[in-house]
């Protein structure tokens, strides 16, 4: 990180201003005190300003209340990650400050609030405190009826003179936010924000300003992951979904059933996951490509009836954010532990799509995808992010929505004849013709769970069960063949090559920037297609002397991780082995580098 | 702005047709698909063959018929039926019903099931299709035991009965059909026997005319493993089959559950009908009342809106 934050004392006088790239930010409270939203307004400035921005925070399981935080990380050139270190944390209890010290980098600034944190001598050394009494000035400034309330745009506001933020873009943001039944609710809030913009505590020693972005003149939207999906599936033309609350996945139906009205469609809230899913697949056997979704237990619960849409070939996108499993496992924490239940839950054999979207972007445009082959190939696929991603932060190039946007009405124009299983159908694709056609012979398909032979009826024949096997097998293959390798990040050759799936592209790729950087062999690749993968990857492991596969799961009984021994098993390759975790968190790029060190060496 | 859920699409007429456009009803030859795998004296063939009455009679056409079924041998009935149709899993045909009858108001509905389908594995989506009046209709062939698995115990079978699972007798209380409908809001009510065809169809065609979620308990003896369990409601076994009094006011609930909870034979008839919005009606109303806000602006447009204010 270059021009970065100082944050030593000088030698008094006023404070200087100092030119940086970009911050990272922690702040540390409880859930009740609205640290989401100073990082929200933060991140949506940054994106407003053209920056990059992305953000991690944590939400406590329990019902109210409990220790929550906010980083944002905001810089004018790539940001990969939320930042394994924080330049500044901001604390407004004892228990954030004691519990969050050691995620600030030696010399950062804390920032606290006196009226309740209390600063540990033994760290007055190793980092720039700047105390200052947040909730008293918040009262004063703008009465102190609500406890407690509105210290956080305060605290915005001390953010904001800090890093010489745009006082009339976060002004128009806070307009926008608190727009409502209450003009006072906006006056208070902007009062808050300038009593803390107007305090200069003398302490502070230095003030910074972000150098402009990379990105002049490209016009940005802000979300997390899980808003990116229930737009990206509104845009692919879905006006039908149901589901059950369940956490990480509950924002996603909450949006769709909001959002989806507008467009005359209508998403359900269902008695529980197995209706959920029960339901879709009768909206998209109906005509409407429809979607469900879920988190851990809902995601085992839905597998039935999945079994059923691979069978009777029907098109659906199932969205799984995956939490910490089995059982309730960790609901608020991040894991990849679904990867076995995506590709295989359920029984018999039962093949099916699963992608896996790398940022919030993907998570947009990977929708549309979902949606599109899900359509093309009738069948289901799964669609896999996690509790990191749902909840994460970016700003990314708005998307041209008159060319994105995709129109599926059903057509129902008649056939001459249709046979839903054909065998000969060319790679095992046939079209599914909706309740409503008429088909001109009288002869109609049932969609069915049982083996069945080319209309649909039941059929007990070993050779009928072999080839309709063969057939939903070879649709995916058949996908397969159509999809891109992924790029190489570093070049095609070297030591170490790292593969990761999912939410974690961005410590990868900063963990082979600072391998680079010190001289290291190491190159990565990502993989957005799980689910058939795409063909000749072995190709790009024959470059390297080892291939590492970076996943937040279990090392399993045999020391891989869960992709880990899906390529195991494709390439029986002994170079590739697993770098694997499970504490719930994100990756810190440091995690990677040593694991990644310790393995090469053996 | 494309088609929403609440459009009737609209299906171009085939060539095949007369000269005028206009269609003719279909024959029963035209109707029936596969043979039904059913036991022979089976009760279920009597309601197929009623169901079949009912496309003749209201000249329905086969894409605008939907039948959706789950697991078991009543469920089997979508094989039997040339129309479109899905065979789904145990126990969820009505969510899966739901689905088809929320996003395609132009069809007709009809979900077969069986007891064990219908009240025990299925126990929860009939109680809450049933609650959000979801439109469409339920037929429920109870014939007190689980058949295609031979012979075990199912949530209808009456104390004592003794099946493979309860070789000393059923120890479980039965559940009244009819009763728990009335109590988790269905808004069509209706018992009927399998021996008494005209009585079927009767009411099956009252409940298609319902516009809500409509249930017919339909009694379907299975002759292989109870036979003789529905000889009570037969007149030509020395039974009787009583119809709901002609004073009895269908819209009264209380007087409905009284009736339902009469012992066995019970009346025949419909016990309980209101009129109520459904939930298709609902999510029509919520849909107009957004859109009317976006007139004339494309799917696209209305997006923009929402992305202007994520900058």
């Amino acid at each position: 990180m270059s021009n970065t934050i100082a944050g030593a004392p000088s030698s008094g006088g006023a404070a200087k201003v100092s030119k940086i790239n970009e911050v990272v930010i922690r702040i540390a409270g409880n859930s009740q005190d609205g640290i989401q939203a100073i990082g929200g307004f933060l991140a949506r400035l940054a994106g407003r300003s053209e920056q990059e921005v992305m953000t991690f925070m944590t939400i406590p399981s329990t019902i109210s209340g409990g220790p929550s935080i906010f980083q944002v990380r905001i810089g004018s050139g790539e940001v990969l990650t939320s930042g394994d270190e924080a330049d500044v944390l901001l604390c407004f209890y004892q228990h954030s400050y004691e519990g969050h010290i050691n995620s600030l980098r030696k010399k950062g600034i804390v920032l606290y609030d006196t009226d309740h944190v209390v600063p540990k001598p033994e760290w007055e050394t190793d980092y720039h405190h700047v105390g200052i009494p947040i909730s008293s000035l918040t009262v004063e400034a703008i009465g102190g009826t609500a406890k407690d309330k509105g210290k956080n745009i305060y605290a915005l506001g001390l953010i904001a003179k800090m890093f010489d933020l745009n006082v009339s873009k976060l002004e128009k943001l806070l307009g926008e936010r608190f727009t409502g039944k209450d003009p006072s609710i906006l006056s208070n809030a902007l009062a808050a924000f300038h009593a803390g913009y107007s305090n200069s505590p003398s302490n502070v020693i230095e003030t910074f300003q972000i150098t402009d972005s990379q990105k002049k003149g490209v016009q940005q939207v802000v979300m997390n992951g899980n808003e990116a999906i229930a737009y990206g599936l509104i845009a692919a033309g879905v006006r039908f979904g149901a589901a059950y609350p369940i956490t990480p996945w509950t924002d996603i139906m909450e949006i769709m059933r909001r959002e989806l009205p507008k467009y005359g469609g209508s998403f359900i809230q269902c008695e529980d996951e197995i209706a959920s899913v029960s339901m879709a697949i009768g909206a998209s056997f109906a005509g409407r490509v429809a979607v469900t979704g879920s988190s851990g237990p809902g995601i085992a619960l839905k597998t039935e009836a999945i079994g059923w849409a691979v069978m009777a070939e029907m098109p659906l996108v199932v969205v799984n954010v995956q939490r910490g499993g089995p059982s309730t496992g960790l609901p608020t924490q991040i894991e990849q532990s679904d990867l076995n239940i995506a590709i295989n839950g359920g029984h018999g054999d039962a093949p099916r799509v699963v992608l896996a979207p790398a940022n919030v972007e993907d998570c947009f445009y990977m929708s549309i995808e979902a949606v599109n082959i899900a359509r093309k190939y009738n069948t289901p696929v799964f669609f896999l992010t996690d509790q990191g991603i749902a909840t994460r932060i970016e700003a990314f190039p708005q998307p041209d929505l008159e060319k994105v946007c995709q129109d599926i009405t059903p057509d129902f124009t008649p056939v001459a004849s249709h046979k839903p299983y054909d065998l000969a159908a060319k790679d095992g694709v046939t079209p599914h013709v909706k309740p409503g056609t008429r088909i001109l012979d009288g002869k109609y398909p049932i969609a069915t769970g049982l083996e069945h032979d080319e209309y649909g009826h039941p059929s007990g024949s070993p050779k009928v069960h072999m080839l309709q096997n063969a057939k939903r097998r070879k649709k995916l293959q058949a996908l397969g063949a159509t999809l891109p390798l992924p790029k190489i990040y570093g070049p095609s050759e070297g030591n170490v090559l790292l593969v990761g799936w999912g939410s974690t592209e961005g410590p990868i790729r900063e963990a082979v920037d600072r391998f680079r950087a010190a001289g290291d062999s190491v190159s990565a690749i990502h993989l957005r297609y799980v689910n058939p993968l795409p063909n000749g990857l072995e190709n790009i492991f024959s470059g390297f002397n080892h291939v590492f596969v970076v996943e937040m799961n279990d090392e399993g009984l045999y020391g891989y991780g869960q992709l880990g021994a899906v390529l195991r098993a494709r390439y029986c390759d002994a170079k590739l082995q697993g770098i694997n975790k499970t504490d719930g968190l994100t990756w810190k790029v440091k995690e990677i580098v040593e694991l990644v060190k310790a393995k090469a060496k053996k | 702005m494309s088609q929403t859920l609440t459009e009737k699409p609209i299906v171009p007429i085939s060539v095949t047709d007369t000269a005028s456009g206009e269609r003719k009803g279909l024959t029963k030859k035209e109707i029936a698909a596969d043979h039904p795998t059913w036991c022979p004296g089976c009760g279920d063939f009597s309601i197929l063959a009623l169901y079949f009455k009912l496309i003749e009679k209201r000249k329905l056409w086969h894409e605008k018929i939907t039948t959706i079924s789950g697991i078991g041998c009543s469920s089997r009935f979508p094989y039997f039926v040339q129309a479109h149709g899905a065979h789904f899993i145990h126990g969820r045909a009505l969510p899966f019903a739901s689905g088809v009858s929320l996003s395609r108001p132009d069809l007709h509905v009809f979900a077969f099931s069986g007891d064990g389908d219908a009240f025990s594995i299925g126990g929860n989506h009939f109680t809450h299709t049933a609650r959000k009046n979801i439109k469409m209709t339920l037929v429920v062939m109870d014939n007190q035991v689980y058949g295609l698995t031979k012979k075990q115990t199912s949530p209808t079978s009456p104390l004592g009965f003794k099946s493979k699972t309860d070789i000393w007798g059923a120890v479980d209380y039965p559940i009244n059909p009819s009763k728990q409908a009335i109590a988790v809001g269905a808004s069509f009510v209706a018992r009927t026997t399998s021996s008494n065809p005209n009585h079927v169809l009767a009411t099956m065609e009252a409940a298609m005319d319902h516009d809500g979620f409509s249930f017919v308990h339909c009694l379907s003896e299975c002759v292989e493993f109870y036979e003789g369990a529905f000889d009570s409601a037969n007149p030509r076994k020395g039974g009787a089959f009583n119809e709901v009094p002609k004073s009895h006011d269908v819209t009264d609930e209380h007087a409905a559950y009284k009736l339902a909870s009469a012992d066995f034979p019970g009346n025949f008839g419909v016990l309980y009908k209101v009129n109520k919005p459904t939930k298709n009606a609902r999510e029509a109303e919520i849909n107009a009342s957004f859109q009317s806000k976006f007139t004339g602006l494309k799917d696209w447009q209305i997006l923009q809106k929402t992305f202007d204010r994520m900058k």
